[in-house]
């Protein structure tokens, strides 16, 4: 397909604990198209912020295998000289604490300049600064002049993540990472930054990947969505499919587990046990069989992969086709009870 | 009489400057909040970042000092210096916010949930750490995990220690601030279910501080929305969500994230529609300074802080 923005294969990215390697994203291929939104949604420890690190390069001591292809470049094995031309140029991310991704002795001004003057040398003072106002009247600072020589400390939590925004559209990128973008923030400033970024894909035509735990953000962002668990994807689709017709367990439980907003004080939907640590990791069978005990274990598959079960819907492991609550299943036996 | 009421309740933070390093101001963190919880209810206060939701519950503990008001609990007034006795301090207990901060990393499990008890308790050695294992039985972890630090547990499980401490003077009154925004969604509804089980179990009254408005719909009975140290509206859970009278509150309720894709164009709309209105009415609602107005009733649990007609 020739929509490929960026086109992830086997990706393996492995972090040193003791002496052994562990791999925190285990063999993940994805794509992500031009104009296009793709969410990743796990929880803390699902390796979600390391792909992105990785496809990034923002990683030191990881060892980094499999392939990242971004505009005829292997990011995976590209030398830091080259990296560096492309990020912040034709990549760019936007990063999840606003206030410690900035630097506090810099102006506003400054900061924002500085992604300008790597990447065009040329650009006079007077220009960059025109530059620099206009990008922030783009992400919605009301008096863009003023804000530019003030500190991040004059600013609050939602003004500090529309410059961390203005500093990552700078150089209008191709691709936008956008990890966990809203997660500090009020829900108020929240929908502002999430509209924000929504108008920011129609007017610049970049590739999207959107990192959150917020299956809400999620709903309201997405195009494709890719869930993660224990360095895997386990399930991918378009956002309607995934939110209609969740296959994975993993992906059910989630979506289950959160407070309804129409409902009333039912019981929520608890997963049980704890997403193991990177060491910890059953590196054989279906990494969540071990939180779902009352599924038969014949239900997984030895060698999980992902099965294509419809165009574009993708899950892994066999054992969603058994899947069902505990709670489910007691509910039907009343009800056969009673027929 | 209520079970818990505060009345006019402010807290001013002082600003000092000048060559004396004399009060030259005052930053009203909360400026003349009212409400009353039933007991054996969970009552929900909502409010962005800066409202002054967390230094109200802040100040109802003890933790902040406050300027002016009233503090009643079960009619002593917790303001007034004659009461200042523990005793009273003894029925509201607190669920912090960050289960990795709040946890002192130097002490062990047994130290750290026996705190409370060596406060006002006298015990042996034998009773206490029999108390402190129940406790943990009680909140679902392994009682023989009295000897471990607190970097051995995961953040649910954190959550369950501060708990384990909270609930171990067999208090009347928990003032939960924010005690699920630091978790997984999937560790979020254990805590979640765990605090109702245990407010039936031991008949707890809760003060629920979050921003998530969902989760307050789901825990709470009556909500309090603050904005700027002041109330903007109050009523039942059904008022707030059904029928919000206040144009903050209809932003708040506008703001959160529809969990079904295929309402994404509507719920854009909506919050395009409220933000409009919010510009165009904001001087209708809110005084010169930029505050709220007094809360008027406008049914017998519904209460909007609108202008004076007339």
């Amino acid at each position: 397909m020739n929509n490929a923005l960026l086109e992830i294969k086997n990706l393996k990215t492995s972090f040193r604990i003791r002496d052994d390697y562990y791999a925190a994203v285990d063999d993940v291929s994805l794509t992500v198209n031009k104009n296009e939104v793709l969410a990743i949604v796990g929880e803390s420890g699902s390796g979600k912020s390391a792909l992105a690190f990785s496809v990034m390069g923002l990683h030191n001591r990881a060892k980094i295998e499999g392939n990242i292809y971004f505009k005829d470049h292997d990011l995976a094995n590209l030398p830091a000289n080259k990296l560096n031309k492309l990020r912040g140029d034709d990549m760019a991310m936007i990063f999840q604490d606003p206030l410690t991704a900035l630097n506090p002795l810099m102006t506003i001004e400054e900061q924002i300049a500085e992604t300008l003057l790597l990447h065009h040398k040329n650009l006079s003072k007077k220009k960059r600064r025109e530059k620099v106002i206009d990008l922030l009247n783009q992400v919605g600072i009301p008096r863009p002049e003023h804000t530019c020589d003030q500190f991040p400390h004059e600013l609050s939590g939602g003004m500090r993540q529309r410059v961390i925004i203005a500093i990552a559209i700078a150089n209008d990128p191709e691709l936008l990472i956008a990890d966990e973008p809203t997660t500090a923030l009020d829900v108020t400033i929240q929908a502002q930054i999430l509209d924000l970024i929504n108008d920011l894909k129609e007017n610049m035509n970049a590739g999207i990947v959107l990192i959150t735990h917020d299956l809400g953000v999620v709903a309201e962002m997405a195009d494709r969505v890719a869930v993660m668990y224990a360095g895997q994807i386990v399930e991918i689709a378009d956002v309607h499919t995934l939110f209609a017709n969740p296959r994975h367990p993993y992906t059910r439980s989630l979506l289950h587990s959160i407070p309804n907003i129409d409902g009333g004080n039912d019981k929520l939907h608890v997963i049980q046990g704890i997403v193991p640590p990177l060491h910890k990791l059953p590196r054989e069978g279906c990494r969540f069989a071990a939180r779902i005990p009352w599924i038969d274990t014949s239900a997984h598959e030895t060698n999980p992969e992902l099965h294509e079960i419809k165009p574009g819907h993708f899950v892994r492991c066999t054992c969603h086709n058994q899947f069902y609550f505990p709670d489910e299943k007691k509910k039907e036996e009343q009800a056969d009870g009673i027929s | 009489m209520g079970f818990l009421e505060v009345n006019d309740l402010k807290v001013h933070f002082p600003i000092r400057g000048g060559i004396l390093n004399r009060k030259i101001g005052a930053i009203r963190a909360v400026d003349g909040v009212s409400f009353s919880i039933e007991e054996g209810k969970t009552y929900g206060l909502v409010g962005e970042s800066g409202s002054g939701k967390t230094t109200t519950g802040r100040a109802i503990i003890g933790l902040n000092h406050i300027t002016s008001g009233q503090v009643m609990f079960e009619g002593k007034d917790l303001t007034s210096k004659k009461s200042k006795t523990q005793h009273v301090r003894k029925d509201i207990q607190m669920i912090f916010q960050d289960p990795y901060s709040s946890l002192n990393a130097k002490k062990r499990v047994l130290d750290i949930v026996a705190e409370p008890l060596r406060n006002y308790e006298k015990l042996t050695k034998i009773e206490e750490k029999l108390r402190v294992q129940e406790l943990l039985e009680q909140v679902g972890l392994n009682p023989e995990s009295i000897l471990k630090y607190p970097h051995e547990f995961s953040g649910g499980q954190r959550q369950r220690i501060g708990i384990a401490r909270a609930i171990a003077l067999k208090p009347k009154l928990i003032i939960a601030d924010e005690p699920v925004s630091a978790l997984d969604v999937s560790v979020q509804a254990q805590v979640l279910n765990f605090m109702q089980e245990i407010q039936k179990e031991l008949n707890l009254t809760y003060l629920f501080i979050s921003h998530d408005l969902g989760i307050v719909k789901h825990m709470c009975d009556d909500i309090g929305i603050m904005y700027k140290g002041r109330y903007v509206e109050e009523g039942t859970k059904q008022d707030i969500f059904n029928n919000p009278q206040h144009i903050y509150t209809k932003r708040l309720v506008a703001a959160i994230p529809d969990i079904d894709p295929q309402n994404r164009q509507k719920q854009k709309h909506l919050r395009d529609e409220v933000q409009m209105e919010y510009q165009q009415y904001y001087n209708d609602y809110f005084d010169n300074e930029g505050l709220a107005y007094r809360l008027r009733n406008i049914s017998d649990s519904h209460l909007v802080a609108l202008p004076e007609k007339g």
